[in-house]
């Protein structure tokens, strides 16, 4: 091996704490990137597969009732590659041992041929018998969360009648990869589950003999999907369409979008900040350690060497670093992956969720890590190659201070050791600017994560203590007359009860339009209300309707302006309505009015969609069995449940996301505090032992350390809560979809929390290095000239 | 005398050296004419300030002249780049700094390796080791030897690539006479030995009398220039 490589392995043992600390910082930074588009990589890659292997339709669509005869028309429009006409209807479950009412979405599977589309993956069992009352398959998520198998029994009231029926499968579609019962925050498999019957069986049953009411086409490649939605709608209108969507609309795939779009915000943003203060921790050590080595470097450069060997040989030294980091972090990135992938096994059900990252995730982590240690090397190594030989011969001449604001006479009235360190720190202006950046980039990191948890309790608190206040919501199979109310209000334990009416509508303001259903609800509603974006209750008076922020957004509308409304339903005519406010919503894209306006516009007599209920808790049960028994409702939810199971899951994600965040933000705060510590150090140890032969104690001594690194954390502070609401700012921007928008707010908590944190971590690095002043050994510092 | 018949290695007309750094301006040469002998062994004498590390800097190519020629056998030191005087360096220089300027994290043997590696005919470090006298402390680190001992290493680190001229700036400065004798030993031996035209910058009066040739300096200017007759064997100076 040459001398020069061996010097390199010897720095590389005696500098190991500085180093690794480095190397971490990388660690992390490669973890993230693994981690970010390894997940990405694989939910998408593992969503096409079973698309493509399962058919997956392209273009959905429901009606009240069609004829069968449609389908070959449909099957002949230009573009369309297959049709899956079926029954699909939600029913109300009683299932053993569970007292809330559960709801099972029913949907037909051809007698006799062959799925055509979302073919089913069965797990366990068979497909039912053709025209088999009895047997069904039912979703693996359901079947686990009973402990169902082949064999076991349940009770459905279908169309009004009570059945009971005999599991014979179990399976996942990819329809229902993430399946959630709508007014649900997230899946309950207890609760909603998914039932595939025979097409005979559940056509007896709604009697829709040879009729479907729903459609699924997938399209030839290449065929305009927006055009073929247009011409379905026209031949589906008469049949009750309610409007034909693609797979951006499907409620599974929106989720999974929702999740993917996520995932690369969070590889675009954590994975550069780590990188960024990894590159300052390279810049500042070897910034450093050329300037302890300027003699040897002269000495090297006056015996032959030239700028570039010995420029690449501290480069090697930055690269062995790096190779560790890469080493470490892809490593951690796998881990973390594997453990991802179980997390979101829990959520989105697929066949099979590997963690897979291709070689190129790898290369991308290992040359951003490789890339960030050359940018921090870049302003020493030009160092090197500039230093003239000459420097060799002479000793190193001391360091050159400044007296600062001499005018002010800060220099009679600061305290010697603050003057001492303020001018220390002032001396290298650039390395002081550098651990002050990456101190704060570790408080930003920790703000730019730890305030989706405040901002989640925000959402839930405004939408379900301020807006949702109900304890559940019954939604009838079909509208029901306005009596329906009263019956419900006799029902066992019922203390409010409040009527809303849905009806089906696309929105639309120049080129823009969505699907949505406009809710009609009571004047002065109580437990279901509207709250405009101050949080204030919208009383919904008047014929205009109220657009979520986000939809307003989106048709481009504000308070004032008037939009093209197209029903669909009732004389699906088309009308125009003012919008008269813009509202609060965090969740779908919503519009409300007030209810007998709703009830108005598709012309028909005063109906209810369901029935929002506040119950006593105390007859809950007695309730429950009565909900489970009620013959006209297809869905019930129940907030207060959800909203309990929503959080237990949510505190559980929280704690291993505070868990990660806080080790990869304290790593940051670590390496940078201890690298800084061990600069400061290694050019005042002389200073520090000529004090202490003046008579100085350690603690006198270490003070000044202490001092230096509190000044730097302390200034870094706000810069990192600065720098943390941008990053929270370009989080929550990534995150805002059509499903989900999470409001942006950073509270008190997030910045303290992140500067406790960093606060920690600093002073366990600092404590680290006060070991060594301890151990500083007087006559040897004293002796060696540096 | 016979050194004086040969062509001389170095030739210097005229050098200046001058140093700005602001508004001041050092005059740290003002024109100094020398030239030395293949072979020869130069003593330089000098009050702190003179210009000696300049001249001795400016000869070994670690540093640019401001005006005036040096030559070295039938090169123009003074009109090279950067790269070329890397390459003499490598190639025919030997330098023995004041402060021994070993690698703190290589060994003995390891430190005169630096050298050996990238010239082109070098002794084995072992070998150049035992010419100064510390064969037996190969693997010591610099922290593990004496102040001597550390400037043996460098010696041998500066003879390791039987260098043409070995350029030594004040080798004894740290050190007390027993082991500057020892050091000046080693000097002497490789001087004898290895023919190398060998130029020593000294505070030390007393160590003129082993040299062929004393070269007195003041205020960047060569004052005065004295041949010995006779030389003294290092063991018989002291200090
Ligand atoms: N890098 C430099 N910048 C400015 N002045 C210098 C530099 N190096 C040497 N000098 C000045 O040049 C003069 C000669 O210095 P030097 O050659 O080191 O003298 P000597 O080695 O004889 O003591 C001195 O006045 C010194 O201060
Ligand atoms: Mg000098």
């Amino acid at each position: 091996m040459l001398a020069l490589d061996r010097k390199l392995l010897r720095d590389l043992v005696r500098l190991w704490p500085q180093a690794l600390a480095i190397a971490l910082v990388m660690a992390a930074g490669v973890a993230t990137l693994v981690l970010g588009v390894g997940t990405h990589a694989s939910l998408d890659e593992t969503r096409s597969t079973f698309y493509e292997r399962n058919r997956f339709a392209d273009v959905f669509a429901s009606v009240t009732r069609a004829p069968g005869a449609l389908v070959a028309e449909i099957a002949a429009v230009p573009g369309v590659q297959s049709v899956e006409p079926r029954i699909e209807k939600l029913a109300l479950l009683s299932v053993p041992g569970l007292s809330a009412p559960a709801t099972g979405l029913f949907v037909s599977l051809p007698d006799f041929v062959p799925q055509r589309l979302n073919l089913l993956t069965i797990r366990a069992g068979r497909l039912p018998e053709p025209g088999d009352e009895r047997e069904a398959v039912v979703s693996e998520p359901f079947a686990k969360a009973h402990g169902f198998g082949p064999g076991s029994r349940f009770e459905a009231i279908l169309n009004g009648r009570k059945r009971t029926l005999v599991i014979v499968g179990i399976a996942l579609s990819p329809e229902f990869i993430y399946a959630i019962g709508p007014w649900d925050l997230m899946p309950d498999d207890r609760r909603y589950g998914i039932v595939w019957m025979s097409e005979r069986a559940l056509a007896g049953a709604y009697d829709l003999k040879s009729a479907f009411s729903t459609v699924h086409l997938k399209l030839l490649s290449g065929a305009s999907e927006r055009a073929i939605i247009e011409t379905l709608d026209g031949k589906l209108a008469r049949y009750g369409g309610r409007g034909a969507y693609g797979r951006k609309d499907q409620l599974s795939h929106a989720f999974l979008d929702a999740e993917l779009l996520q995932l690369k915000a969070m590889s675009r943003i954590t994975p550069p900040i780590f990188l960024l203060a990894a590159a300052l921790l390279v810049n500042m050590t070897l910034s450093r350690l050329i300037a302890l080595e300027r003699q040897q470097i002269g000495l090297l450069k006056a015996v032959g060497y030239s700028g570039g060997t010995i420029a690449a040989h501290y480069l090697k030294f930055v690269a062995a670093i790096t190779l560790v980091g890469i080493v470490l972090g892809a490593a951690a990135g796998v881990w973390l992956g594997n453990g991802a992938a179980r997390l979101y096994a829990d959520f989105f059900r697929f066949p099979f969720l590997l963690f897979r990252t291709d070689p190129s995730t790898y290369m991308a982590g290992g040359a951003a890590a490789l890339g960030a240690g050359v940018f921090g090397a870049l302003r020493a190594l030009r160092e090197v190659m500039q230093l003239p030989p000459a420097i060799a011969m002479s000793p190193p001449a001391p360091p050159q201070y400044r007296r600062m604001f001499v005018g002010l006479g800060l220099s009679d009235r600061l305290p010697r050791s603050v003057l001492m360190v303020v001018r220390h720190l002032a001396r290298w202006p650039l390395r002081t600017a550098s651990a002050i950046v990456g101190v704060a980039l570790a408080t930003a990191i920790l703000t730019g994560t730890l305030w989706v948890f405040q901002a989640t309790e925000f959402m839930i608190d405004t939408t379900f203590h301020r807006s949702e206040r109900q304890d559940a919501t019954i939604s009838f199979v079909q509208e029901m007359p306005e009596r329906a109310l009263f019956d419900v209000a006799r029902l066992p334990g019922i203390l409010a009860v409040e009527p809303y009416r849905n009806v089906a509508a696309k929105l639309r303001n120049g080129g823009v339009e969505r699907r949505v259903a406009i809710t009609g609800k009571p004047a002065g509603a109580m437990l279901s209300r509207v709250l405009d974006i101050d949080f204030r209750p919208v009383p919904l008076e008047g014929a205009g309707i109220a657009l979520t922020d986000m939809l307003a957004r989106i048709l481009r509308v504000g308070r004032g302006d008037v939009i093209e409304v197209e029903l669909l339903e009732g004389d699906r005519r088309t009308t125009q309505l003012p919008v008269t406010d813009v509202i609060k919503g965090y969740f779908g894209l919503t519009a409300y009015m007030n209810i007998d306006a709703a009830n108005r516009l598709p012309r028909e007599a005063d109906r209810i969609s369901g029935v929002h209920i506040r119950y006593d808790a105390v007859r809950q049960d007695e309730l429950f069995g009565r909900l489970k028994e009620l013959p006209k409702a297809s869905f019930i939810a129940l907030q207060r449940v959800s909203l309990q199971k929503f959080r237990e899951t949510l505190a559980r994600n929280i704690l291993t996301m505070v868990t990660i965040y806080v080790s990869l933000g304290a790593i940051i705060a670590f390496g940078v505090v201890y690298n800084f510590a061990r600069i400061t150090l290694s050019e005042q140890g002389h200073e520090l032992a000529s004090l202490r032969v003046l008579g100085f104690t350690r603690g006198e001594v270490s003070g000044l350390l202490i001092l230096e690194i509190s000044l730097v954390v302390l200034v870094a502070q706000p810069v990192g809560w600065l720098f943390g609401y941008g990053f929270a700012a370009w989080t929550a921007a990534g995150f805002s979809t059509e499903l989900v928008r999470v409001p942006l707010i950073v509270g008190r908590d997030a910045y303290g929390y992140a500067t406790a944190i960093t606060l920690m971590a600093a002073l366990v690095s600092a404590l680290v290095v006060r070991r060594r002043i301890d151990r500083l050994d007087l006559v040897e510092v004293l002796k060696t000239r540096e | 005398m016979l050194m004086e018949l040969e062509a001389p290695i170095f030739r210097v007309r005229a050098l200046a050296k001058v140093y700005r750094s602001g508004d001041v301006e050092v005059h740290a040469l003002r024109g100094v004419d020398f030239e030395a002998a293949a072979g020869e062994f130069v003593v330089m004498l000098g009050p702190s300030g003179s210009g000696k590390s300049t001249f001795l800097n400016i000869v070994g190519g670690l540093d640019a002249a401001t005006t005036g020629e040096v030559w070295f056998e039938d090169h123009e030191l003074t009109g090279m780049s950067e790269r070329e005087l890397t390459l003499y360096r490598r190639d025919h220089v030997g330098f023995v700094f004041q402060f021994y300027n070993l690698v703190p994290s290589l060994t003995a043997r390891e430190n005169v390796a630096l050298v050996t590696d990238i010239a082109r005919n070098p002794m084995r470090a072992e070998e150049a080791l035992e010419l100064v006298g510390l064969g037996a402390r190969l693997d010591h680190f610099p922290a593990q030897l004496s102040g001597g001992e550390q400037q043996r290493v460098a010696i041998a680190r500066a003879i390791a690539k039987r260098p043409e001229v070995l350029l030594c700036d004040e080798p004894t400065w740290a050190l007390d006479s027993k082991t500057g004798v020892r050091v000046l030993e080693a000097l002497m031996t490789v001087n004898a030995d290895l023919g190398a035209t060998t130029l020593v910058i000294t505070h030390n009066a007393a160590i003129r009398e082993i040299a062929h040739r004393v070269v007195m300096f003041g205020d960047g200017r060569i004052v005065s220039v004295a041949v010995n007759e006779r030389r003294l064997a290092a063991a018989d100076v002291s200090w």
